[in-house]
């Protein structure tokens, strides 16, 4: 009977102390997450008693939560439309970069060796091509000396971000894609195989001889697999890397659209990657709890400021300063 | 005069005994009554989940293949027919094995060996099927591409009409390798309960048939197998009931098409996988609805097959009585 009024008052002591903590909720997209959670631990050792609860329940389910103001903050890969987000009353930034990178499994190819276009990738994954020596792949690609190997697709199996962004530049460049297909978290896949996850998808094409795949360029470097170079609409053939998906994001015209609105893929720069990709947070404009929304704002502009290393660390690129500042423009405007 | 007499101790002690008895009856009632409470919860809470779904497709929901999220157009063709047949395989693997398994342990093994194997087939049991997955990913995959799959596409293919369920690109992936490794997951279910009852045979029956000169393949199918049939059918029904619903080790090595290929050898789909992979970004009510249709169609279909499994009893049993 002491020992549990002991522990009841330990508990009653450490009560005001939890509530006096700033908690913010988070939820939504996968593609954040490694980068939030990285973010809000060293957010919480600087600002004392800020904790981040992010669940990473993917963007369909960070959307409906903000939307039931059940969370502080959500993060979807696929921004919302500026009549959705007016309707709702949500404001919507982009967070964090990252890169989108095609990989493919062929003997005596190295990485960064082939090249190719967004509209052969689209006839690719349509099903279209399907030796690696047809004559579009051979005429980009003499030296290489393709094998008459059949091209196995390799896509992801469960809805994701990453496969919004690579479906999304695939219909920018080809009308086909758009026509057949179309875009979406998820898609009806012409042909090929379903991994699940990054993960799934690198190991697939890392099974299977004359797979082509697509994974976050994280993937890439930790796994070590053999990337191909994708044209960009400035006609260049740029490697993915930290600089090029930088100049995507800094070409991309965020001035023409509302809210951010904006998918960065296919971006005009001359040294932009094409499929590059950003996670947006929604937050609603009159908060219900302005204290923790303030949080969060102070939260996010910190890391904008402070978490370009982290995010480095983890091969997710830092947003260009200038689009910092775009933001930070739209938060006093929009957020209460 | 009984009504004014204090009643006897023995029958006092009958009637606290009587009280609680009547305790455990409503205690064990209410146990029973738990599982068809949440049977009916689930399958209530699935088939409303899944009716707009169910509406708007209509009865095509289950034999029409496509599957476009971005059309917001499902039918279910596709897993159901993945399930099916992975489950098929697995069985026609699992059955024979678990059978020689269990015959082994009952009538063959030394006694002192029995222990052991049974041990080491229970723990077979405990594996997280996770590790299946990864294991038939990174192992058994790369063994069906390289070395089973180029002879079935070489040896079987020719063959007509069956053929065409054994040609394809040998990628390893696939229903045949997801049909092979649900067989070898569900063997320790099927085997274990069939041990249990083999075990459970009376030795005066056994030993008679020895006793008329019986060989031990006698002794099986005259002694053993039909004194233990019902539990025999009832242990296969529960490794089935096991591969149907059977989601991470599949989702692993079955490729996760949605199109529809007769082809063993070709990536295909299973409701679990399908609903395992695709919740979690099924971003709009109709995407939602059809994967909830889709949960309560595997249930419908497990009823299904159980279903069966009790009335071929039933008949046996009858044929057996006549």
């Amino acid at each position: 009977m002491k020992f549990f009024t002991s522990v009841l008052a330990i508990v009653l002591a450490a009560l005001p102390l939890a509530a006096g903590a700033q908690q913010i909720t988070g939820a939504g997209s996968t593609f954040v997450y490694p980068v939030l959670s990285k973010w809000s631990d060293a957010y919480s050792k600087k600002a004392a008693g800020v904790q981040i609860n992010y669940q990473s329940i993917g963007s369909g389910g960070g959307i409906a939560q903000i939307k039931a103001g059940t969370v502080t903050f959500g993060a979807t890969d696929k921004p919302l439309e500026p009549a959705e987000l007016q309707a709702a009353g949500l404001a919507q930034f982009p967070s964090v970069i990252g890169g989108i990178v095609p990989t493919v499994n062929l003997p005596g190819i190295k990485p960064g060796a082939m090249r190719l276009t967004g509209p052969l990738l689209a006839d690719i994954y349509l099903g279209r091509i399907v030796k690696w020596n047809d004559p579009a792949l051979v005429a980009l690609n003499p030296e290489l000396g393709l094998p008459a190997l059949d091209i196995t697709v390799v896509h992801r199996s469960d809805g994701s971000g990453t496969t919004y962004n690579w479906v999304n530049y695939l219909s920018k460049v080809s009308p086909d894609w758009r026509a057949k297909v179309g875009e979406g978290t998820s898609v009806a896949w012409p042909t090929g195989v379903g991994g699940k996850g990054n993960e799934g998808v690198a190991a697939y094409v890392g099974r299977i001889k004359g797979s082509i795949g697509y994974v976050e360029y994280a993937y890439v470097l930790q796994n070590k697999m053999t990337y191909a170079l994708v044209q960009n609409r400035a006609g260049k053939f740029v490697e993915p890397s930290l600089a090029s998906f930088q100049a995507a994001a800094a070409s991309a015209d965020w001035d023409k659209v509302q809210d951010f609105s904006l998918v960065m893929t296919d971006a005009p720069g001359e040294a932009a990657y094409p499929v590059t990709a950003t996670t947006f947070i929604l937050m609603h404009k009159t908060p219900k709890d302005p204290a923790s929304s303030k949080a969060t704002l102070d939260f996010f502009s910190w890391a904008f400021e402070h978490g370009d290393k982290l995010a480095e660390q983890l091969d997710y690129v830092p947003l260009p300063d200038a689009l910092v500042h775009q933001i930070e423009a739209y938060w006093k405007a929009q957020i209460r | 005069m009984s009504v004014a007499l204090p009643a006897s101790r023995a029958e006092q002690a009958r009637v606290r005994r009587g009280s609680g008895d009547r305790v455990f009856r409503l205690l064990v009632a209410f146990c029973a009554g738990f599982v068809l409470l949440s049977l009916g919860a689930v399958a209530a809470l699935m088939l409303t989940g899944g009716l707009p779904a169910l509406r708007n497709f209509g009865f095509a929901f289950l034999y029409r293949s496509v599957w476009d999220p971005v059309r917001q157009d499902f039918g279910a063709f596709v897993p159901i027919y993945g399930t099916l047949v992975t489950s098929l395989i697995a069985m026609l693997i699992a059955v024979p094995i678990s059978f020689g398994i269990a015959l082994f342990l009952s009538e063959v093994a030394p006694s002192w060996l029995r222990a052991p194997v049974a041990a080491a087939i229970e723990l077979l049991a405990g594996i997280p099927s996770i590790i299946y997955g990864m294991w038939g990913l990174f192992v058994f995959v790369p063994f069906m591409a390289d070395w089973v799959e180029p002879w079935i596409d070489d040896n079987l293919g020719a063959i007509p009409f069956l053929g065409a369920l054994f040609r394809g690109p040998p990628l390893g992936i696939g229903m045949l390798t997801a049909g092979i490794i649900l067989g070898v997951m569900v063997i320790p279910f099927i085997s274990s309960v069939m041990r249990d009852v083999f075990a459970l045979v009376p030795p005066t029956l056994r030993e008679s048939a020895f006793g008329l000169g019986a060989t031990r393949w006698e002794v099986v199918r005259g002694v053993v197998l039909p004194y233990t049939r019902t539990a025999v059918v009832g242990g296969i029904f529960l490794g089935l009931g096991r591969a149907l619903g059977e989601t991470m080790a599949v989702t692993f090595v079955l490729g996760n098409a949605h199109e529809f290929a007769i082809s063993l050898l070709k990536p295909g789909n299973s409701i679990a996988a399908a609903i395992a992979n695709e919740f979690t970004e099924a971003d709009s009510d109709m995407y939602r609805s059809s994967l909830v249709a889709l949960g309560f169609v595997l249930f419908v279909v497990t009823f299904i097959v159980l279903a069966l499994a009790k009335l071929m009893l039933i008949r046996l049993a009858r044929r057996e009585g006549t």
